[in-house]
């Protein structure tokens, strides 16, 4: 059995607004082991940046709060830390990076200065080593004439050469988890495609974990050993990739599954999940798949399911699994 | 960035030209004969036709605006008609005391204005928040002048604690401090406040932005994401509004130098204007100008310094 690194559990985060209370994120579980990638799935706005906000403890509080839960971070539970303490672990043992490459880093600091911020602070060096390393680790992203560009302002960057600096700039302390939050959603495809190979490449060769959050299904199936799907603030199915996208139990996997264009195929096929997401101030009674669920039948109405695991290492929340005959030969 | 400051030198060139002209103009644009006004009601014709001469007002408009750039360029604008001496010797002996009082009561209003505006802003809807923003709001809306009498009331006629005007000998010893107290926080104060508004809603703008989470998950402590992250960005509206602060001080601040008696352009200019001190009012507005197109610069350099994006536009 693999060493669990991060374990969420039920994980409570909600933000009171003047709208009302909007409980984003609702008893979400997942763990992520030593060296793994749990991809994190779903629609937007279903609660995949808050809890990896969560997890960081960066939720603005107000309007946000974890109201319940568990944080386990190689043992020690993270919501039981301190701020200082937090800000040891931020940067150095858990770093993240953003879905928005142009916005994430500051406009007025040069590459260099933003990367050595980290390494100075978490490993102690002085500004002449830390530059140093800052360079070795724009190399290492694979950002040609490091030693200039660590002089340059974002501005003087692409979409892509930023990411590969945010990249640079959560990998230079060594962390053991690497919170990506959709790291290449805004970069146009051949450039997604380089950013994800430099994850796997460092992923390699460094050893982290990573947790990432994606709605891609294909950057998992590239990507991720396990997944874990969310739907509306809450968890539905989690386990291995490979039964997951074979198998799916949950009606909604199923939908997402199927609406990756078929490209191979002689059509292209765009099966899209009926209906949107419901607004987290109001979910809807029992199950909150069952307004768009063709499966759905009077328990599913009133009763919310909870997740089980029905084979070993899949878990799925619903009361009524997906059987063969259900999935049909999509 | 060199090329940047150059063109911007070139740029309030013209300006100048263009203020250059209205300057010159304003003496003939007022109703009634400039030679008779100068030489006063009383004076016989002939007396005023040789001013009109001396003055070179008999000569074609364009041939005198020339002859006025050619002087003004030097700092010459001929002579005050009262006191008949050189308008530069005039300016020079004021302008030490209006640089020394707007250079003062910026300082004041940049300390008071960024520190609780940054305050106001990190502590969002606090009732440090809450209160220093109604002050603010107070300390816009009430009239200098009034206020000024008020400190003086307080900090001179009862607590004879300062000196209710004049000016002290420069801020290199303590009775300048002492005479410049009241004025200096008299103007300090509506510019802090209007400072204070401005570093508060360009700061609450600059945390909502993703570069501030950025920062906080690199780990760095909340007092580095506020004073370095967050503020080289907010700083940037702040400077244009001190800068334009510090260009009307620079001016001369008439009220207050007339409540506090203190001898700087204001009083000197406002006098003029009373005397129809053409030559005087002419290089008072001259500099006017000029300061102010200089201060324009130096803000725009000092935007070039906290926003490396401008450099290159
Ligand atoms: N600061 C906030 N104040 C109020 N509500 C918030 C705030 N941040 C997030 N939410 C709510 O929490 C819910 C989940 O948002 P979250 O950003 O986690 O979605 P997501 O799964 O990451 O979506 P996306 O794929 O678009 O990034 C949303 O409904 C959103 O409205
Ligand atoms: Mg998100």
């Amino acid at each position: 059995m693999a060493e669990p690194l991060l374990q969420v559990r039920n994980l409570e985060t909600t933000f009171f607004t003047p709208d009302g209370v909007v409980p984003a994120v609702d008893h979400v579980s997942l763990s992520v082991n030593k060296g793994e990638t749990l991809g994190l799935v779903g629609e937007s706005g279903c609660g995949k940046s808050v809890t990896a906000l969560s997890v960081m403890r960066l939720i603005a509080d107000p309007p946000g709060k974890i109201m319940g839960g568990d944080i386990l971070f190689e043992g020690q539970n993270l919501l039981a830390k301190t701020e200082a303490e937090m800000r040891t672990i931020r940067g150095n043992r858990i770093s993240m990076i953003f879905q928005e490459p142009m916005t994430s880093l500051n406009p007025v600091f040069t590459v260099g200065f933003q990367i050595t911020e980290a390494i100075r602070l978490h490993q102690k060096l002085d500004r002449r080593d830390a530059l140093a390393k800052a360079v070795e680790m724009l190399r290492l992203v694979g950002i040609p004439l490091p030693e200039k560009r660590v002089y340059e302002y974002p501005h003087e960057l692409s979409g892509g050469m930023r990411q590969r600096v945010m990249i640079a700039m959560a990998l230079s302390c060594n962390p053991k988890l690497l919170i990506a939050d959709e790291p290449t959603t805004a970069l146009d495809v051949t450039i997604q495609a380089q950013v994800l190979e430099l994850m796997k490449r460092l992923r390699n060769e460094l050893g982290m974990a990573i947790l990432l959050i994606t709605h891609d299904l294909g950057v998992v199936a590239e990507m991720a050993d396990r997944v874990s799907v969310m739907y509306a603030g809450k968890n539905v199915e989690e386990g291995l990739v490979e039964p997951i996208f074979e198998r799916p139990l949950h009606p909604y996997t199923r939908g997402l599954l199927d609406s990756i264009p078929q490209l191979h195929r002689d059509q292209v096929r765009l099966h899209a999940i009926d209906g949107g997401v419901p607004n987290p101030s109001q979910f809807p009674k029992g199950c909150r798949f069952h307004p768009r669920c063709q499966f759905a039948q009077d328990r599913c109405r009133a009763e919310q399911p909870v997740l089980t695991e029905v084979e070993p290492g899949h878990k799925v929340s619903c009361w009524y699994p997906l059987v063969a005959a259900d999935r049909g030969v999509a | 960035m060199f090329s940047y400051a150059v063109k911007k030198v070139l740029l309030a060139i013209p300006l100048l030209l263009g203020v250059s002209v209205l300057v010159f103009m304003m003496m003939h644009l007022i109703p009634g004969d400039p030679a008779r006004i100068i030489a006063g009601p009383e004076a016989f014709p002939e007396d005023v036709e040789a001013l009109r001469v001396q003055l070179g007002l008999d000569k074609p408009l364009p041939v005198q605006y020339w002859i006025f750039l050619s002087h003004a360029v030097h700092g010459d604008f001929g002579r005050s008609i009262r006191s008949t001496r050189l308008v530069s010797a005039e300016i020079k002996s004021r302008f030490p005391a209006t640089v020394e009082l707007a250079v003062v009561a910026t300082a004041v209003s940049l300390v008071i204005g960024l520190i609780s505006g940054i305050i106001a802003a990190t502590k969002q809807n606090s009732f440090f928040d809450t209160a220093s923003m109604g002050v603010a709001l107070l300390g816009i809306s009430i009239p200098g002048f009034w206020l000024g009498l008020m400190l003086m009331l307080v900090f001179s006629y009862y607590l004879h604690l300062l000196p209710p005007s004049g000016r002290g000998g420069g801020l290199l010893t303590l009775a300048g401090w002492r005479y410049i107290a009241l004025p200096a926080l008299s103007l300090g104060v509506s510019s802090a406040a209007s400072i204070a508004r401005m570093t508060r809603s360009s700061m609450l703008e600059v945390l909502r932005q993703d570069y501030v989470r950025t920062a906080r998950a690199k780990g760095l402590a909340e007092r580095v994401v506020v004073y370095t992250h967050a503020l080289k960005n907010a700083m940037i509206p702040v400077v244009t509004l001190t800068g334009l602060h510090l260009g009307f001080l620079l001016g001369g601040a008439v009220i207050t130098e007339q409540v506090f008696a203190w001898p700087g352009l204001g009083t000197l200019v406002v006098n003029a204007i009373w005397s129809r001190d053409f030559p005087i009012v002419q290089g008072v507005v001259m500099l006017f100008a000029t300061t102010f197109t200089v201060i324009n610069l130096l803000v725009d350099l000092t935007y070039a310094l906290f926003d490396p994006r401008v450099r290159y536009e």
